[in-house]
C-alpha cells in the first residue's frame, strides 16, 4: 500500500495481522534463560538468611542472582539512590524481589525459586497514608507553591469550608508486561532490548548496576505494548535483572513479568490523600485556598517529587484564585513504589481542585458549571485574573471560548432541564449532568528534560531512515514524526523507515513522557531535515539553474518555485548529492524555549504552553445499588492543528475511558499486611466496551487565533491532558446522588464504585417508609 | 488407536509428545507462534483469542471464539484453530482485520490480535455487537474505534471463503488419550468407566475455571477425564412443562437458545461472563466447581432446579436445593458426572440481578435471582429469593420467604421483609465489597424486583 500521507496507526497492518514484534517475541538467540524472583511474603522484614543451594542444584539452573552477584551500584533509583536493584538486607514491600532465579525457562526458574528459602524478621509495616503522617513517615522535605497570604484572606472571606479528600490509586494495567531481553555481544558490551519509556535512563541504570561506562551498554525500545508511565522509570530494574542475569551467565537472558507478578511488583499511580480550606464570596469567587497534599510514595522515591509537584501546580485548574497556599508530602510506605501515570499527578491535583469547586456550588446552591466559569482564568481583566499561582502567565487561554462552545454543541442547559424532569418522576432512578474544564502545563517541570535529537539518514536511492529518541507505546508517536520528516522533505511517508528507539544512535534522550514526545521529538526531526534540505536544495539549484532559496521540495520532485516546469526527481538530487560529496546523514536537536523553574520556590515558567479541553458527561444511577451508567459524552479538546487527526482523536477517545476507569471501577485493595489483593484482571477491572457510553462525541477545537507557543506545524500535546475530561463523569455522578436528597455537600470516594456511590447517596437520602436499605441502616435492622 | 492431533490454520500438528495440561497459548508461544498474545494468562483480558471450530449437537459447525490462555492442548486434539496469523491472505488483510485498520482500531496493538479473532468468529456467525468484544480489553483505544469498526463489519457481508470452506471441511479424529493422562471419551458411558479406571482422575469440562489453574503451572500433574467432546452432554430439550439442558452446552448457546424462554437465565447469561468464556463454560463446570458466587446457581435455586447425575451406581436427580452443602461441596460425589440440569417453565414472575464492580465481565458482589406470584388478593403464593456472593454457598434466604407466604404484599409487609432478610445471611468483607454493602444489596435487590414486578 503506497502512502502519500500518513493518516493512521504506522504499525496498524502489524498489529491486526499479529506481525508487529515486541520486545519478548524476537527470535530467541540460542541459549536464551528466564528469570523468576523470589518474593517477599512480608511488606517489611529484615533479611535473615538466603539458602539458595537446593535451588543452584536443580536441573536446568544457571543462577541464582542475590545483592552479592552485583558488580557495580546496588541502585536503580532514577533521582535518589534509595532503590537497590536486590535488597541486600531489608525487603520493603510484599512481593519484593530477594532473589532471581536464572534458568533454562521459566517453569524451571519458578519451580526453582520456590525451593529458595529465606529467613526473615518481620518489622513493622506502614501501608497507607495516614499511616504515615501519624508516624511523621516522609520521603523528602515538604515542597510548597503559594502566592499572597491565603490565611489572612481565608480569615477575610465571606464563606469558608474545609475538607478532605482521598483519592485511590491507578494500575497501569499495559496489555504487555515489564519485559526485556539482554545479551553481551561480540565486543563485550550488554545490548539490551526493553520495553522503556526511557531507554537512555534503562541504559544508564544497565552500567550503573553492572559497573560499566553508559557506551559500553546499548539500550533498544521496539514498540511497547503500552506504557501510560509505566515503564518511565519502572522498566529498567527488569532490563537491569536480565543485563545483570546475563552479565553472570555470558547467556543471553529474557524477562518478562506474569501479570500477577507485575501488578504486585511495579508501582501505580500515586493514591494521594488532601486536606482543604478554601475562602469564597456570595458568588462563589475563590479568594484563598490553602491545600495540603500528601502522596502514597510506596517504599523508595522513584518519580514522587516531580509526580507531587505537578500535582501541586494543576490544583488550580482553569481558575484563578488570588492567594494560594499548596504544600506537599511524600508519604513513605512499605507498599509498591508509585510512579508515573498519565497525568503524572495532574489529576490527583485536579481533582482535589473540583472538589473545591463543587463544595463552593452546593454550599451556595449555585450550579457548578456557574461556579466554574465564574473562575475561570482569563486575560483581559483589570486586574488580571491569568497568573498561576506558581507565577506563570496564562497566554492564549482557550478555555472560556472552548467551553462556551461545548455547552452549545453539547446542549447543555436543555439537558440539564431534562435530567431534571427525569429526576422528579423516578424516586429510585436519578440522572446527572457535568461539565468541567481541563488545562494540563506541557513541558517537564525540570527544565533539563526539554530537549530532544534526532538522526536523519537518506540513502543514494532516495530512501531515508528516520531515527528520534522518543519510543512508541501505541501513541502514535512513529507515525507523527513520520509525518513531520514526509512534510519537511516533501517526500511520501513510504519512503521513509522508522527505526527502532536506540541509544546508539540518539544519545542522551530523555523518557517519552508528559505528553512532550512529538512537541519535543517533531522539533529534533525537523531540524535534523531542514539541514539536509539546506544541502540539497545547494545541489537542485545548480541543476535547476535557479537561486538556493527558490527550491522546492514537494510531492518527491524537486523545482524551482520560479518555474515548475523544469522537474527533478528526489532521488536523483539525492544521487547528485551523493557523487558531489555531500552528506546525506544528519542530526537535530531541539530545545524548549523560554521555561525555568525553582523547585525550592516553586515558581517560575515551568510549561511552554497549556493543553485544554472540556467534557461533558451524562449519567443514570441506579439507588438500590449504586450501579451506574454513562449514558451521553461529549468532549471537545483542543490539539492544534493535528499532525494525525486519527491518532489525536485516539489519544482523546482513550485517555477519557483510562480516567474514568481510574475515576469509577479501577479500585486498588491490599491486605492488612500490605499484600494487593487485586493483582489479576479477574479483581482488578480497567473499562471494557461495555463501560463506554453508546453516544461518545468527540470534536477538535478549532481556534481562530494563532497561538504564541510555536509547537511543530502548529499542533499541541494531547497524550495525557483527554484522561482528565473524565472528571465530568466524576462530577456528573455527584450531581445524580444529590438528586436523590437536599445536600450542600456530596461527599463521594474515588473511585466511585458502586459502593462508594451508594454510600454516597445513604448520606443524603431522606429516610422513608420504602424498605430501601441504606448503609445507616444496614447495621440496625 | 488415533494420534493426537489438531489442525492449525489448516495445517495438521501432531500432538504425542505435548502435555495435554499446557495452556495452547503457551503451546504457540513456545512455538514462536508470537501472533496470540499473553495479557494475564487468566482468562480475563482476551488478547490470546483464537477460533476454534464448535460442533453443535447438530453437528453443524461454526467459529467460537475462545480464550487460549484458559484451552489446555489436551482440549485441542481433533479441533480445527485458527490464530491471527492465518487471517490474512499474504498481504490481503481478512475484513476485519481491514476495518480495524481502516477505523484506528489499535493504538499499541498488544491487544489486537484478540479483538481481531472475536471480531472474525462474529463475523463467521453474523454476530456483531458490542457482546463480540466484550471479553477483549483494551488499554488504549477507550473501545470507541472498535466499535466503529464492528458497526462498518455488520454492513459487510461474509462471503464464502476459505474460512467458510473449513467449516465444510471433515473434522479430525478424536485420540482417546493425551499424554496418557487427557482422556476424551465420546460417549457418557465411556467416561463414567473411565472414571470407574482412574478414580484419581478429574473431570474437566470448559476449562474456563481449572483452566485458570493450569495456567498458573497448578494441578498440572493431575488426570483428566474432558467431558467436552461428549454428544449426549450437548442437547438442550424444551418441552411442556419445562427444558433440560444437557451439562456440556456452552452457556453462548444456552443464551442464544433460552434467554428469551427464560428471562431469568438470558438476563444472567448476558452478564455471566465474556463471549470467550462463555463459549466454553457450561453449566455443568458451573454447578462442578460450584463456586459460592457461581451465577448459575442462584437461576437453579430460584428456578426449582433439578440437577441430574450419572455415576457409576447409576443416575439420579438431585434438587438444587439440596445440592448446595457447603463451601465448594456438593452432594454430587466424585464418580458422579453432572449430566443435565432441568428447569421447569415457571409461572412466576422472576427476575435476575448481578452487582458487581464493573457492571460487564465481573465477579458478582451479589447476584440475585427471584420468583414470585401472588393471588388476585396480593397474597404471596410462592416465593423463592435466591444469592449467590453472600454465604459459602449460594442459597435462599428461606425465612424470609417462609415469612412472606400467604401474606399481603404490601408496604408493612415489604418492610418486614426487607427487615428479615437483612438478619438472614452474614456475608463477608472482601476487596469486591464491605458485608454491609452486600447486606444492603439483599434487602435492595428485593426492593427494587418488589418495585419493578408487582409495584
Amino acid at each position: 500500500m503506497s502512502r502519500r500521507q500518513i493518516d493512521r496507526h504506522e504499525s496498524a497492518i502489524g498489529h491486526v495481522s499479529g506481525r508487529a514484534v515486541y520486545t519478548d517475541e524476537q527470535h530467541a538467540p540460542t541459549g536464551m534463560l528466564s528469570v523468576w524472583p523470589v518474593q517477599s511474603p512480608h511488606a517489611h522484614a529484615r533479611i535473615v538468611s538466603i539458602d539458595a543451594d537446593r535451588a543452584r542444584r536443580m536441573p536446568g539452573v544457571h543462577a541464582v542472582l542475590t545483592d552479592t552477584d552485583i558488580p557495580g551500584e546496588n541502585d536503580t533509583g532514577p533521582i535518589v539512590h534509595d532503590e537497590p536493584l536486590i535488597p541486600a538486607n531489608r525487603v520493603q514491600f510484599h512481593g519484593q524481589a530477594v532473589a532471581w532465579v536464572v534458568a533454562d525457562d521459566e517453569t524451571t526458574a519458578k519451580a526453582a525459586a520456590a525451593a529458595v528459602n529465606v529467613g526473615y524478621e518481620a518489622l513493622p509495616a506502614c501501608l497507607d497514608i495516614a499511616d504515615a503522617i501519624a508516624n511523621a513517615n516522609f520521603h523528602c522535605p515538604p515542597a510548597q507553591v503559594q502566592r499572597g497570604d491565603a490565611s489572612t484572606a481565608l480569615s477575610k472571606a465571606t464563606h469558608c469550608l474545609d475538607g478532605e479528600l482521598d483519592i485511590g490509586g491507578q494500575d497501569h494495567f499495559y496489555l504487555e508486561t515489564q519485559a526485556s531481553w539482554a545479551q553481551v555481544d561480540s565486543e563485550g558490551l550488554l545490548q539490551v532490548t526493553s520495553s522503556t519509556q526511557h531507554p537512555t535512563e534503562t541504559q544508564a541504570i544497565v552500567a550503573r548496576v553492572l559497573g560499566l561506562p553508559s557506551n559500553r551498554v546499548v539500550c533498544r525500545s521496539l514498540r511497547m505494548g503500552g506504557g501510560f508511565g509505566g515503564k518511565e522509570t519502572q522498566a529498567n530494574p527488569y532490563a537491569a535483572i536480565a543485563a545483570l542475569a546475563a552479565h553472570v551467565t555470558r547467556r543471553p537472558v529474557r524477562i518478562k513479568l506474569a501479570r500477577g507478578i507485575d501488578m504486585q511488583m511495579t508501582g501505580k499511580r500515586h493514591p494521594f490523600f488532601a486536606r482543604y480550606e478554601v475562602g469564597f464570596d456570595q458568588h462563589g469567587m475563590l479568594q484563598a485556598m490553602k491545600v495540603a497534599l500528601f502522596a502514597d510514595g510506596g517504599w523508595s522515591v522513584d518519580l514522587s517529587p516531580p509526580v507531587l509537584m505537578r500535582a501541586m501546580v494543576h490544583v488550580d485548574n482553569s481558575y484563578y484564585c488570588p492567594n494560594v497556599e499548596i504544600t506537599g508530602l511524600i508519604a513513605k510506605t512499605n507498599l509498591p513504589s508509585n510512579t508515573a501515570f498519565r497525568g503524572f499527578g495532574g489529576p490527583q491535583g485536579m481533582l482535589v481542585g473540583e472538589e473545591i469547586i463543587d463544595r463552593i456550588a452546593r454550599h451556595l446552591g449555585l450550579p457548578p458549571e456557574t461556579v466554574r466559569e465564574r473562575n475561570f482564568y482569563r486575560e483581559a481583566e483589570s486586574p488580571p485574573r491569568n497568573i498561576t499561582p506558581y507565577g506563570q502567565t496564562i497566554r492564549d487561554n482557550p478555555i472560556p471560548e472552548l467551553w462556551a462552545q461545548l455547552k452549545t454543541g453539547s446542549d447543555f442547559d436543555a439537558r440539564r432541564i431534562e435530567v431534571a424532569t427525569f429526576n422528579a418522576s423516578h424516586a429510585h432512578t436519578k440522572r446527572g449532568i457535568a461539565i468541567t474544564p481541563v488545562k494540563f502545563g506541557i513541558s517537564f517541570n525540570k527544565v533539563e528534560y526539554n530537549q530532544a535529537g534526532a538522526l536523519v539518514h537518506i540513502y543514494t536511492d532516495g530512501s531515508v531512515q528516520l531515527n528520534h529518541g522518543g519510543t512508541e507505546m501505541g501513541q502514535g508517536l512513529h507515525s507523527k514524526m513520520l509525518a513531520v520528516a514526509s512534510r519537511t522533505l516533501g517526500i511520501s511517508v513510504d519512503r521513509i523507515q522508522i527505526m527502532v528507539t536506540s541509544t546508539d544512535k540518539v544519545p542522551n534522550t530523555s523518557a517519552t513522557a508528559a505528553s512532550s514526545g512529538s512537541d519535543l521529538n517533531g522539533q529534533a526531526v525537523k531540524a535534523a531535515c531542514e539541514t539536509l534540505l539546506s544541502r540539497l536544495a545547494e545541489v537542485a539549484a545548480g541543476l535547476l539553474e535557479c537561486r538556493v532559496g527558490e527550491v522546492v521540495f514537494a510531492d518527491d520532485q524537486v523545482h524551482a518555485s520560479s518555474s515548475s516546469k523544469q522537474s527533478l526527481a528526489f532521488a536523483d538530487v539525492v544521487q547528485a548529492a551523493y557523487s558531489a560529496r555531500i552528506s546525506l546523514s544528519a542530526t537535530g536537536y531541539y530545545r524548549t524555549p523560554g521555561l525555568s523553574w525553582d523547585a525550592q520556590t516553586g515558581k517560575g515558567q515551568p510549561f511552554y504552553y497549556f493543553a485544554c479541553g472540556a467534557a461533558v458527561s451524562e449519567v443514570e444511577i441506579c439507588g438500590y445499588t449504586g450501579v451506574h451508567r454513562l449514558l451521553r459524552v461529549d468532549i471537545l479538546h483542543d490539539v492544534g492543528d493535528s499532525l494525525v487527526e486519527a491518532i489525536d482523536r485516539g489519544q482523546i477517545e482513550g485517555g477519557f475511558v483510562q480516567g474514568m476507569g481510574w475515576l469509577t471501577c479501577e479500585e486498588l485493595r491490599w491486605s492488612d499486611s500490605g499484600k494487593l489483593l487485586t493483582d489479576a484482571p479477574s479483581t482488578y477491572k480497567i473499562p471494557t466496551n461495555g463501560e463506554v457510553p453508546k453516544d461518545f462525541r468527540v470534536d477538535l477545537f478549532k481556534c481562530a487565533q494563532k497561538p504564541e507557543a510555536q509547537v511543530i506545524f502548529g499542533s499541541k500535546a494531547v497524550g495525557e491532558p483527554p484522561l482528565m475530561l473524565a472528571m465530568s463523569v466524576r462530577e456528573a455522578l455527584r450531581e445524580a446522588v444529590s438528586a436523590f436528597g437536599d445536600a450542600r455537600q456530596i461527599a463521594l470516594a474515588s473511585p466511585a464504585t458502586p459502593e462508594a456511590i451508594f454510600n454516597a447517596i445513604g448520606k443524603v437520602r431522606a429516610f422513608g417508609p420504602s424498605a430501601v436499605m441504606t448503609p445507616e441502616r444496614v447495621g440496625a435492622p | 488407536m488415533t494420534n493426537p492431533a489438531f489442525r492449525l490454520n489448516g495445517t495438521t500438528v501432531d500432538l504425542t509428545a505435548s502435555d495435554p495440561t499446557e495452556s495452547l497459548l503457551r503451546w504457540l508461544n513456545r512455538r514462536a507462534s508470537h501472533g496470540t498474545k499473553e495479557g494475564c494468562a487468566d482468562g480475563d483480558c482476551g488478547a490470546c483469542t483464537i477460533a476454534l471450530i464448535e460442533s453443535g449437537a447438530g453437528g453443524q459447525r461454526r467459529f467460537r471464539a475462545v480464550n487460549s490462555c484458559l484451552l489446555p492442548v489436551g482440549s485441542v486434539s481433533g479441533r480445527d484453530i485458527v490464530t491471527v496469523e492465518h487471517l490474512a491472505d499474504a498481504d490481503d488483510l481478512h475484513p476485519v482485520q481491514q476495518a480495524m485498520v481502516e477505523c484506528s482500531g489499535s493504538q499499541c496493538g498488544y491487544c489486537t490480535p484478540g479483538f481481531v479473532m472475536s471480531l472474525f468468529a462474529g463475523f463467521s456467525n453474523g454476530e456483531l455487537d458490542d457482546h463480540t468484544t466484550e471479553g477483549n480489553l483494551c488499554r488504549c483505544t477507550g473501545y470507541a474505534p472498535i466499535r466503529r469498526a464492528t458497526d462498518q463489519l455488520r454492513s459487510c457481508k461474509s462471503g464464502s471463503d476459505r474460512f467458510s470452506s473449513m467449516l465444510t471441511a471433515p473434522a479430525l479424529d478424536i485420540a482417546e488419550v493425551i499424554g496418557g493422562r487427557y482422556f476424551q471419551p465420546l460417549t457418557l458411558a465411556a467416561a463414567i468407566d473411565l472414571k470407574r479406571r482412574h478414580s484419581h482422575a478429574h473431570w474437566i469440562a470448559g476449562a474456563t475455571d481449572l483452566g485458570v489453574e493450569l495456567s498458573r503451572g497448578r494441578r498440572r500433574d493431575e488426570t483428566f477425564i474432558a467431558l467436552d467432546r461428549i454428544d449426549e452432554l450437548k442437547h438442550i430439550k424444551i418441552d411442556s412443562d419445562g427444558v433440560t439442558i444437557g451439562a456440556g452446552v456452552a452457556l453462548s448457546a444456552v443464551e442464544s437458545e433460552l434467554g428469551t424462554t427464560i428471562p431469568a437465565l438470558g438476563e444472567m447469561l448476558r452478564w455471566f461472563a465474556a463471549r470467550q468464556v462463555k463459549n466454553r463454560a457450561t453449566f455443568g463446570g458451573n454447578l462442578g466447581t460450584a463456586s459460592p458466587i457461581g451465577d448459575l446457581l442462584p437461576i437453579l435455586l430460584a428456578l426449582d432446579g433439578e440437577i441430574h447425575l450419572h455415576g457409576s451406581r447409576g443416575a439420579r436427580v438431585v434438587a438444587a436445593q439440596d445440592f448446595f452443602i457447603d463451601y465448594r461441596k456438593t452432594a454430587r460425589s466424585d464418580d458422579e458426572l453432572i449430566v443435565a440440569v432441568r428447569l421447569p417453565l415457571s409461572p412466576h414472575r422472576s427476575a435476575t440481578y448481578k452487582v458487581a464492580k464493573r457492571q460487564s465481565d465481573d465477579i458478582s458482589i451479589v447476584a440475585a435471582v427471584f420468583a414470585m406470584s401472588l393471588d388476585e388478593d396480593r397474597r404471596v403464593q410462592h416465593v423463592r429469593l435466591a444469592y449467590g456472593g453472600v454465604a459459602a454457598i449460594p442459597k435462599r434466604a428461606s425465612a424470609t420467604e417462609g415469612w412472606l407466604l400467604g401474606r399481603t404484599l404490601d408496604a408493612p409487609t415489604i418492610e418486614q421483609a426487607a427487615r428479615l432478610l437483612a438478619g438472614e445471611f452474614t456475608p463477608m468483607s472482601d476487596h469486591r465489597a464491605s458485608a454491609d454493602y452486600r447486606r444492603a444489596l439483599v434487602v435492595n435487590l428485593f426492593a427494587r424486583f418488589v418495585a419493578e414486578h408487582f409495584a
